[in-house]
């Protein structure tokens, strides 16, 4: 198993849609490839029409703002006394993080393909929020599944689809959270797919939904290419690029541009929600050897039994909290190109605890698993590293948990 | 030998009429339970499909749903479901059982172990759900080989050309999707027009027996009789959960229903 050099890694797939030979792929009923198929033809003319993607970027400069900062934390750096530490602050898009990418890339295919309506799945509720942005900018209905567990701890969230006029749909099913949002999503396309298009809000799902997320999110490395040109005269020569990861779009996009560079001069490091401390319960099915198995139309490492029944995951936040992970994520595991390791709930809790003491940022949840990492590896790096921190989310949707977690003065008035 | 899945139409054909498959879960909603209701349906059930349960399923509507989480909570392995098609064979020896389910299981279970397992107990075919040509052709030619049908699906949104080459690569039996929905939907389209869909496909290759399943039930089930074979899941699954709920015997219940099922098609 292989990455090709000068291909992107999302066109790196086989004919049926597998990376390596074994991630990926089309697991999905008959009723679906017909529309599955349609987009792919879709996408694989649009991806390389240059009106296409000046429409793309028009949209990003202008309504999602490009690009996001790329800053240096030089307090947080002073404190951990190793390598610079810096990060991309994906959390200036318009929304509050990452997820407005693919929104608007798939709102943008629904347009072209004659569609009026669009759904999506949520977790965090980023993914459903950024889609009931862009559906509202571009005229689409808007239908949003989440689990009942994510709805009642990620109300902010939820309260901003409802604003922008998207139904958002409870369920009830298994956990209630991510994963069975995702399947309700997809069992309401299966009925619903001549009239409505669906936006699958990771790189997760099947082949299609994995590449047009990863070449939407790939945004954030192409900004940041720039940016460390501008900012160091050339990519330094010690690149560490942190970056959570939960089905695996913003670190996918995080790293897409730096692809081919050796992984001795820029490594990507990804971190997995590792649950409660305290818990057998995970996110983290690279870290913890999860075997190989299907969710959601795709091979992939997932949280399963010896049957093959998904488990459950726990994770205190909900963009991590999905039992599988990007067949993309798969491959730069096996290949070596990317490293993965979990942070637990309290190491993210207290990650946050320490960026927000320093620095005026205030990564999610998410993110903050990987400034967990980050933090830690750092302490042991020379001065004359490069870290790199993806802060792909706000922590405006997590001031209930913070404010149960932590305590009022961790929770800004906003 | 013939399949029995194939004398099973034989039958039905030569009684001038449709054969009625039944869609039930193994296990629900226990494995005593979900054997004797197959043992009582048996008697004018042509067909059994007996759903291997899972619990990401992206094809079913909430009735299956219901039923499947009950199985698994339940306990419901594996090697349970292949002991209730061994047990169930004992005494039917010639009656089809056909397991459906999700890739998953099988991908976990071994292809080939699956499949050593289904040819010993007497599984006679398999529906895989979420394993749609042509990512499916080594595993039903693997499924030939042992003499399992493999039954293809094919839907609505199955383009002509698809159909074809499916058809062409497919097994004696063939389950056609009446409609644009999940498991168990209300009927959105009329029974004229499924029939109309279905007659294409049949053209295609009149020897194929086509099933038509999703959205059957009491009512409509007498408007398709016209086609090889009608698959009844939900109602089923439903009426079940209704038993449970109302305290009454659900193998009572659902034998009741399944005879009620194939007066309307006589």
């Amino acid at each position: 198993m292989k990455i090709k050099k000068k291909i992107p890694l999302i066109d790196q797939a086989s004919k049926l849609g597998f990376w390596g030979g074994k991630f990926g792929g089309n697991y999905v009923p008959e009723t679906l490839k017909k529309p599955i198929e349609d987009l792919e033809i879709l996408f694989n003319k649009l991806k390389n029409d240059k009106r296409f993607i000046a429409e793309r970027d028009k949209y990003f400069k202008n309504w999602v703002g490009t690009p996001t900062r790329f800053i240096k934390l030089k307090n947080l750096t002073n404190h951990v006394g190793g390598a610079q530490i810096w990060s991309k602050v994906v959390s200036d898009a318009n929304g509050g993080a990452h997820k407005i990418y693919n929104a608007t890339v798939h709102c943008l295919l629904a347009k072209r393909s004659g569609k009026k309506f669009i759904i999506g799945d949520t977790g965090a509720g980023y993914a459903g929020k950024m889609l009931s942005m862009a559906a509202k900018k571009f005229g689409l209905k808007c239908k949003i599944f989440m689990g009942a567990k994510d709805i009642a701890r990620q109300q902010p969230n939820v309260k901003a689809m409802k604003k922008n006029g998207a139904e958002v749909i409870p369920v009830y099913s298994g956990s209630q959270t991510l994963v069975d949002a995702v399947s309700e999503c997809m069992r309401f396309w299966v009925a619903n797919c001549d009239t409505t298009a669906m936006c699958v809000g990771s790189t997760v799902g099947p082949a299609v939904f994995v590449r047009i997320c990863g070449w939407s999110t790939s945004q954030i490395s192409r900004e940041l290419k720039v940016q460390l040109i501008d900012e160091f005269g050339s990519i330094p020569k010690k690149l560490k690029l942190y970056n959570c990861v939960g089905g695996g779009s913003s670190s996918f996009g995080f790293w897409n541009e730096f692809m081919d560079y050796d992984k001795k001069q820029c490594e990507f490091i990804g971190v997995e929600a590792g649950g409660p401390a305290r818990s057998k319960k995970h996110a983290a099915p690279l870290t913890y050897g999860s075997k190989i198995g299907i969710l959601h139309g795709a091979a992939q490492y997932v949280n399963q039994d010896l049957e093959g029944q998904i488990e459950e995951t726990e994770s205190i936040s909900a963009g991590l909290d999905y039992p599988g992970i990007s067949p993309l994520h798969c491959f730069l595991k096996d290949t070596r190109r990317a490293r993965y390791t979990a942070a637990s709930d309290e190491d993210a809790l207290s990650a946050y605890k320490t960026v927000t003491k320093f620095e005026k940022l205030r990564p999610s949840l998410e993110p903050s698993h990987a400034f967990s990492v980050a933090i830690k590896e750092s302490k042991k790096l020379s001065k004359d590293t490069i870290v790199v921190v993806n802060s792909c989310g706000d922590a405006y949707k997590d001031r209930e948990i913070l404010k149960k977690r932590l305590g009022k003065k961790y929770v800004e008035p906003n | 030998m013939l399949n029995p899945i194939s004398l099973a139409f034989k039958k039905a054909k030569q009684e001038n009429r449709a054969a009625l498959l039944t869609y039930t879960v193994a296990g629900d909603s226990s494995k005593k339970q979900s054997l004797d209701i197959l043992n009582s349906i048996s008697e004018n059930a042509d067909i059994l499909e007996l759903g291997v349960p899972h619990n990401t399923p992206v094809a079913d509507g909430s009735q299956i749903q219901t039923s499947a989480y009950r199985a698994i909570r339940n306990g419901i392995k594996m090697n349970d479901i292949f002991k209730i098609v061994k047990e169930f064979k004992k005494s039917n020896k010639n009656k089809p059982i056909i397991l459906m389910g999700y890739f998953n299981m099988i991908f976990q279970y071994g292809e080939n172990k699956f499949l050593n397992k289904c040819n010993s107990t007497g599984v006679n075919g398999l529906i895989v759900v979420d394993l749609p040509w042509p990512e499916n052709k080594n595993f039903a030619k693997k499924c030939k080989k042992k003499s399992i049908y493999f039954i293809q699906l094919l839907s609505p949104t199955t383009t002509k050309q698809r159909l074809k080459k499916i058809i062409r690569d497919s097994h004696p039996m063939n389950y056609f999707i009446s409609m644009l929905s999940t498991t168990g939907g209300k009927l959105k389209v009329s029974p004229n027009d499924i029939l109309k869909n279905y007659t294409k496909i049949k053209k295609i290759d009149p020897k194929k027996e086509i099933v038509i399943g999703f959205g059957i039930t009491e009512k409509t089930i007498g408007k398709l009789k016209s086609a090889d074979g009608l698959v009844v899941g939900s109602a089923i699954c439903k009426e079940i959960s209704k038993s449970l709920k109302d305290r009454q015997n659900p193998v009572t219940n659902v034998s009741k229903l399944v005879k009620k099922l194939k007066s309307k098609i006589l």
